[in-house]
């Protein structure tokens, strides 16, 4: 728990363990104890730009192969809505079954119970942590952008 | 004080039996409806501006209900590049599913009002009604839509009668006799042919407003039907009251479909130019005016923009490629399928890309926060 950075999103704290790793569209990946199998679940930044998710769906049966940044979900919430895309190359071996039922383990847990899915592929472009909140800083005016653009038109 | 309102049923562009169904009920349950004149056409975006369809609808100038396999949106933009024009008219038979949770509707005041190209034009006083298929599949929510429609078009028209504003005498004769009767007399002299225009009430005078002084409903609804040779076309359909006329599209197009006409304003000049599937123009527009109406992209072939769908799209964010970049690799494609050299980002990128607006960062925080305060 005490391994933490946060990243001030205006006045909120995302916050973001360094026990894992990160990829650019906004999702942790953490090594299983299966070789080359990473689990994934979305970041403390991409959890708050969601908030309260609503929805959840998965357009491929796993396992299947998926090639890095292909479409493969959809995710809503209560005020956004975002299509998925697969931060790493690999096969998809699996998505977590909970949050079919119930997505909002990626509300209260993301880090936990919250996970999304698992992928058996190489993971060298994850970023640490440090990194990744670099990451953050360099794209968070395009966020805020991005977000005042849609509510503007 | 019954009102005659022109019905028309655009079919689609597939022969799907079940489309066809339902478009083939819909024509039948509109006979036994009074006041109505019905005009069946191949699919509205594939009519040549100067064919008997686009000629037939042009006729009526009174209040017009056009249900087609099209997003109201593009429906509407595609008969205003027709000559076609008049005022959206509220439909409330949509496709989009109804959000359960009454979010703040209120879509909090549009900030930096911009000028629409709409703003410069003067729209027709009467109003379209543009009905999307995929709406439903029931008849009867078409029909009962219509039939509401109907009456709200027959009260405006008393209405504006009663205030007299500016009737002038031609327009007295119409709200007497309404000339939307799909006049078909123009499209007459085309070579396309029209089948069961038998009916007395369906193709009247087209371009006068000689009164048979019987505004009242007929229960004589025979269907028009226009039969013309569209083969399946593919081109821009600009959405002027999104429009800014920023000049973004001409820029990027190599393809010479845009154009000005004399006051500078675009126009999609020359749409068969445009080359098939693609959509890159309408990724780079700013302002999301640009329609391919037959497009798989729901934003892209003109679904409501933001109305009802007030929620965030992330995707860009999560891991969407680039839509210039998007935009950019279709538009080589079709360079080297035209055999012409790609040019990547080198030709038309918006400038606007590469100058941030940086100036209005704690207005931004703010949102984001407002964004969170909304609800917690």
């Amino acid at each position: 728990m005490s391994n933490e950075l946060v990243f001030m999103m205006g006045e909120f704290e995302a916050i973001f363990p360094t026990d894992r790793q990160y990829a650019k569209n906004h999702m942790w990946g953490q090594a299983t104890e299966t070789a080359d199998v990473w689990r994934f679940g979305f970041s403390a930044y991409a959890v708050r730009l969601l908030q309260d998710v609503y929805f959840l769906d998965w357009e491929i049966e796993p396992p299947a192969e998926v090639n890095q940044g292909q479409q493969f979900g959809a995710i809503e919430s209560k005020k956004a809505e975002s299509d998925l895309y697969a931060p790493i190359g690999g096969e998809l071996v699996t998505f977590n079954q909970q949050l079919m039922e119930d997505p909002s383990a990626i509300n209260v847990d993301k880090y936990v119970g919250g996970w999304l899915f698992e992928i058996r592929g190489p993971a060298e472009q994850l970023l640490a942590a440090n990194d990744y909140l670099d990451h953050l800083e360099s794209v968070w005016e395009i966020t805020q952008r991005t977000i005042k653009g849609q509510l503007n038109s | 004080m019954a009102n005659r309102i022109a019905v028309v049923i655009s079919q689609g562009q597939s022969r799907n039996p079940v489309k066809r169904q339902l478009e083939e009920d819909l024509v039948t349950a509109l006979i036994f409806e009074s006041g109505l004149d019905v005009t069946v056409i191949p699919n509205l975006y594939d009519l040549a501006k100067d064919g008997t369809g686009m000629l037939a609808m042009q006729g009526v100038k009174g209040p017009m209900v056009v249900v087609s396999w099209l997003y109201a949106r593009a429906a509407h933009w595609v008969l205003d590049r027709n000559n076609i024009h008049g005022a959206a008219g509220p439909v409330l038979l949509t496709a989009e599913e109804e959000d359960e949770d009454d979010d703040e509707a209120a879509p909090e005041e549009p900030v930096e009002e911009k000028d629409r190209v709409i703003d410069q034009r003067e729209i027709p006083d009467r109003k379209i009604y543009c009905l999307d298929f995929r709406a439903s599949e029931s008849v009867d929510d078409f029909v009962s839509e219509i039939k509401r429609i109907a009456a709200e078009a027959a009260t405006k028209v008393v209405t504006l009668g009663e205030l007299g504003a500016f009737p002038t005498a031609a327009q007295q004769a119409r709200i007497v006799s309404p000339t939307n009767d799909t006049a078909l007399t123009q499209g007459a002299d085309g070579a396309t042919t029209l089948e069961n225009a038998q009916s007395p009430h369906a193709h009247p005078q087209a371009d006068s407003d000689n009164g048979n002084g019987n505004g009242t409903g007929s229960s004589e609804n025979k269907p028009v039907r226009v039969d013309e040779q569209a083969g399946r076309r593919w081109y821009p359909v600009i959405d002027y009251a999104q429009c800014t006329n920023c000049m973004e599209c001409i820029d990027f197009c190599l393809f010479g479909v845009y154009g000005v006409d004399k006051v500078d304003t675009i126009l999609v000049e020359l749409p068969d130019n445009c080359r098939k599937g693609c959509p890159a123009c309408s990724r780079v527009c700013p302002e999301n005016a640009i329609i391919f109406p037959q497009h798989k992209t729901p934003a892209i072939a003109g679904a409501p923009a933001t109305e009802g769908a007030l929620k965030i799209d992330l995707s860009s964010l999560f891991g969407r490629p680039d839509s210039l970049a998007t935009a950019a690799s279709e538009r080589d494609e079709q360079l080297e399928l035209a055999g012409r050299d790609a040019v990547g980002m080198t030709v038309g990128i918006p400038k606007r890309q590469t100058e941030p607006a940086r100036e209005e960062n704690d207005e931004l925080d703010d949102l984001i926060d407002e964004l969170d305060e909304a609800d917690l």
